[in-house]
């Protein structure tokens, strides 16, 4: 049996992307093989490590755990948007280095989306925030401690950036 | 790991879906958040023929608090459920239970109604139904609409009275009666997982602060969340919790032995009750 294949549009890190997908393709195996974009990491393939994470409309979903076909005409951020517009590193990105946020860095794409989307919501976290906030991704090399750092020090470097300058 | 192939259509209508599961309703599965259906698809423990996604239903979108209390659209993500303060204020269960369903960015996408079908024993909202005697509307071309009460809805593990050609539409979760207090914990190895045991419990005080109803329900103890009435205790919540654990029958597993669920529903038994009855008590 040849799979039917569904046409779908979506902007990913703000350009507008076309593609032809099988209704089974993973949003993430899309992002990944589709479009080549292959910051965005699968780790367990069922919800649990959160590596995956991207932003569906700026908010964090897993990406495994989406069809590509259900996201037509929606907008989609992964880590390679995550940057400053000139192509910097993101107050998040900057953070994770200044930190040592990561080690191997495989499970860092999904806490920079969804610590990306958290400083939106709440751009002034406490340590404890900070923990709840990251508690959906795991990282087997860091033992968090540097990860739980760069999200308030990531909240520092937005508040900085995003100050009226004199 | 990956979904076994499979035919989609994604209905813009509820009419469309529910024509759509008229036709395919024995090989298809409805696709609401997938938070539980896609993990199951990926490690190919089902293999529906097709799948019906709902994700474009908007008009199922929606949280609606009135007088009675709050009802959920079958698209209303969890998240939804825990931000709209119209709706904890009506029924703070809700938010209380809510917070406690796996991670933030697991409820972003999951819906209340997709977990209620799903009927996962460890799963919260259904026993957050349960709790408070709601329904769930189903609608499908053979039957129309019908509203079936959460007593009867839960039919076993996995297991819900949402028939193959059904479509559920929405949850109705009442507001408690009178001066009532609830409360909602549960204990799991680590956060965000599914719990070993969780509780929820509804205290009804009289303007004296008397207990005139009081009851906790269950879950991660038995095939289905279990309510048991503790009023006779009154305000003893050591004994009401002392015979709220003899009633139930949890089974060991990898997680817990059965002894030590039994254990869990004790303590956090006595600790809801006592907070759920503070949260009124004059």
């Amino acid at each position: 049996m040849t799979e039917q294949l569904h046409q779908i549009t979506v902007t990913v890190n703000g350009v507008t992307r076309r593609g032809e997908t099988p209704a089974r393709r993973l949003l993430a195996d899309f992002l990944r093989m589709d479009l080549g974009l292959t910051g965005t990491h699968l780790g367990c393939e069922h919800g649990v490590c959160g590596a995956c994470t991207v932003l569906l409309d700026d908010v964090p979903v897993r990406s495994c755990l989406i069809f590509a076909v259900s996201v037509d005409g929606h907008a989609i951020t992964t880590v390679e948007g995550c940057c400053d517009p000139g192509g910097e590193l993101g107050p998040v990105q900057q953070a994770f280095q200044e930190c040592h946020g990561l080690q191997c860095g495989f499970c860092t794409p999904g806490f920079i989306t969804t610590i990306t989307a958290y400083l939106e919501e709440n751009p002034k976290p406490t340590e404890e925030e900070a923990r709840e906030a990251i508690g959906g991704n795991l990282c087997r090399c860091t033992g968090y401690q540097n990860i739980v750092a760069a999200v308030l020090r990531a909240a520092e470097i937005k508040s900085e950036r995003e100050a009226p300058h004199e | 790991m990956k979904p076994p192939p499979v035919e989609y259509h994604g209905p813009d209508t509820v009419d469309e879906a529910v024509r759509l599961l008229a036709e395919h309703g024995g090989h298809a599965k409805v696709l609401a958040g997938g938070q539980s259906l896609v993990p199951m698809l990926n490690m190919r423990l089902t293999a529906p023929a097709r799948l019906i996604d709902v994700n474009r239903l908007d008009e199922l979108a929606y949280v609606r608090t009135d007088l009675e209390g709050v009802r959920v659209g079958a698209l209303a993500r969890h998240a939804d459920v825990e931000r709209a303060t119209h709706a904890f204020e009506a029924v703070p269960l809700l938010r209380q239970a809510v917070r406690t369903v796996a991670h933030p960015t697991i409820r972003n996408r999951g819906t209340t109604v997709g977990s209620l079908v799903h009927a996962d024993p460890c799963a919260e909202m259904p026993a957050v139904l349960l709790l408070l005697d709601g329904e769930v509307l189903l609608r499908s071309e053979r039957a129309g609409e019908r509203v079936v009460k959460a007593a009867d809805f839960f039919v076993g593990p996995m297991e819900s009275a949402c028939e193959e050609d059904e479509l559920a539409v929405e949850a109705y979760f009442p507001k408690p009666k009178g001066r009532t207090g609830t409360d909602w914990r549960e204990l799991s190895r680590r956060n965000g997982d599914y719990a070993m045991c969780g509780v929820g419990t509804a205290v009804r005080v009289d303007e004296s602060g008397a207990v005139t109803s009081a009851k906790a329900v269950y879950i991660g103890v038995g095939p289905v969340p279990q309510v048991v009435d503790v009023t006779a205790a009154g305000a003893d919540w050591d004994a009401a919790a002392e015979h709220a654990a003899d009633q139930l029958d949890p089974e060991d597993d990898i997680h817990a032995t059965a002894e030590y669920r039994r254990h869990l529903a004790r303590v956090l038994t006595a600790r809801s009750l006592k907070a759920a009855y503070e949260a009124v008590a004059p």
